[in-house]
């Protein structure tokens, strides 16, 4: 059989199974089948939930104004899938191209999809992680669990990390009306994100809607009563506090240990793909039936270098999805490269946060349009003499203009004039990044050099 | 039913927060808050909210785009 003549009949009745039911792998099955898929398709899923969207979950879940269960995706198209939910994938045989399931079960694959995603990274502490009224916050049930907690009234929360998440937690505590001290191990909140300067007009955020905030500190340990209840939170700067919900937002941590012995390049930071999302082995070798998408890929993107890219980003996940679908049942010269502007939005203490492009990558900053005391404005992120990101705290409008910028690789500071712009944004200031080996909630992208196989780097919190 | 924003894509137009104003509402100046499963007597309200977004951020599940078929549509997956 030719190579054309395999890829047509694949495309009629071949075998395509996708591990991960999440957003990234619902929006790639429906792709599979706009693209003419006509084969069998299965997805796996760990939680026994239909694919659902986590956006809302610390936000629209916890302030109570919709349930926790009423965030299931929309479906763009019918998909015809057979669906294993509540069954985590287990293990994978490249050889021959076979999944094990969690249930025993085995499914063969004639071309597989990953999209595992990441899960919440739990407190190191295994004993003080199980007290009760210790959470985190990634899936449907911990948001049903942390919203009943915050109904139910207590006397303090404590958000362990200021990340995008732990402060929208933090936010939605505030808004009702519940006690909350956030800790960030880092200078300022969103600071591995945005860096210093935008993350002292968070934490000045923060301040004002009365969130008691502690920058500069570690939870050196969680104390719990006789029966078990979380109680006490002890800070490495000799300093306590009472409380009784703890939410450990320290960032996600990739759902790649299922593919340890298998001979992909996946480690804690992810599965290393090439802009067409098909992943590489260890070897650093380009697999021809393995694809990747979502957040567990990490992906060489020529705007930043060719450096591989990780991303926990919505847009990203669908974008991606779209392109591993097409490029898993066209021919080589069809496929499309996945080259997606990184963007993100975060709504908390009333104030609206979009990001194009990649801040960690900047070394200055500047703000271009409104001001910072005002809480309102528009900063342009340069490194090496040209604008690689744009951040935006209630001028989302603005952003577009900011991302043909960074596709033009537009110089900076920037010389074009604009709106608006304030004694403060005529020159450009440090952009104030914590040193990236110094972890804290971290940024939900990062760079994350050029090795395909990179094994190296794994998170170890320090210990008082 | 079900919809999802795209909220890259949002730019604070407010257009739905108009025409379906028990489903999505403004959270301060910009941000935007949307129940994700709303009553399907909304249904008319919805479809016009998402027609009239000026940067088309609003999916609605299949089954519930003009020309569905009412009453929910049918989903055997």
């Amino acid at each position: 059989m030719t190579i054309d003549g395999y890829l047509e009949a694949f495309r009629r009745e071949g075998r395509i199974v996708v591990v991960g039911a999440s957003l990234a792998g619902l929006r790639a099955a429906e792709a599979l089948r706009a693209e003419g898929f006509a084969g069998t398709l299965t997805l796996v899923g760990d939680e026994p939930h239909e694919p659902y969207d986590r956006p809302p979950l610390s936000k629209q879940v916890l302030l109570g104004k919709v349930p926790a269960d009423h965030t299931r995706l929309p479906r763009v198209r019918p998909v015809d899938a057979q669906w294993r939910l509540g069954s985590a994938a287990t293990g994978l045989d490249l050889a021959a191209k076979r999944v094990r399931l969690a249930d025993g079960d085995v499914l063969d694959y004639d071309r597989l999809l990953i999209t595992t995603g990441v899960r919440a990274r739990p407190w190191p502490q295994e004993l003080e992680a199980e007290l009760d009224g210790v959470f985190v916050l990634r899936t449907q049930d911990d948001a049903v669990q942390l919203h009943h907690r915050l109904a139910a009234g207590p006397r303090r929360v404590l958000v362990i990390g200021a990340g995008f998440t732990g402060s929208e937690i933090a936010s939605a505590c505030r808004e009702r009306d519940v006690p909350v001290t956030v800790a960030e191990r880092g200078a300022a909140p969103l600071v591995g994100a945005l860096g210093g300067v935008v993350g002292e007009v968070a934490a000045e955020l923060q301040r004002a809607h009365g969130v008691d905030l502690r920058c500069g500190v570690q939870v050196t340990g969680l104390e719990g009563d006789s029966a078990g209840r979380v109680r006490t939170a002890h800070f490495s700067d000799g300093t306590a506090v009472a409380c009784d919900v703890v939410v450990v937002a320290l960032g996600a941590t990739r759902n790649t240990e299922w593919l340890a012995d298998s001979g992909l390049g996946a480690g804690p930071r992810g599965i290393a793909c090439d802009a067409g999302c098909r992943a590489f082995d260890v070897r650093g070798i380009v697999t021809d039936d393995v694809f990747v998408a979502g957040d567990v890929a990490r992906s060489p993107h020529p705007l930043f270098g060719y450096q591989f890219l990780s991303l926990e980003h919505w847009g990203n996940a669908v974008a991606q999805a779209e392109v591993a679908a097409h490029n898993m049942v066209s021919a080589s010269a069809e496929r499309r490269p996945h080259l997606w502007m990184p963007s993100f939005w975060s709504a908390q203490f009333g104030v609206n946060i979009k990001s194009v492009g990649v801040p960690p990558m900047a070394d200055q900053i500047m703000v271009t349009q409104g001001s910072l005391a005002e809480q309102r404005f528009t900063a342009a992120y340069g490194f090496q003499g040209r604008v690689i990101a744009a951040v935006t705290f209630d001028q989302a409008k603005w952003l577009d203009f900011y991302e043909r910028q960074i596709e033009r690789a537009a110089s900076f500071p920037p010389e074009f004039t604009t709106v608006d712009r304030r004694p403060e944004g005529r020159q450009p200031v440090a952009a104030d990044f914590p040193d990236p080996s110094q972890p804290s909630h971290g940024p939900t992208v990062t760079l994350s050099g050029y090795s395909p196989t990179d094994r190296r780097v794994s998170f170890t919190p320090r210990r008082a | 039913m079900r919809l999802v924003v795209d909220l890259n894509r949002c730019q604070g137009y407010a257009q739905c927060a108009f025409l379906a104003p028990d489903v999505f509402t403004m959270h301060g100046d910009e941000a935007l808050m949307y129940d994700p499963q709303a009553d399907d007597s909304q249904r008319e309200h919805v479809r016009r909210a998402a027609d009239a977004c000026p940067v088309k951020a609003i999916t609605l599940d299949y089954a519930d785009l003009d020309g569905a078929a009412e009453a929910g549509g049918s989903r055997d997956d």
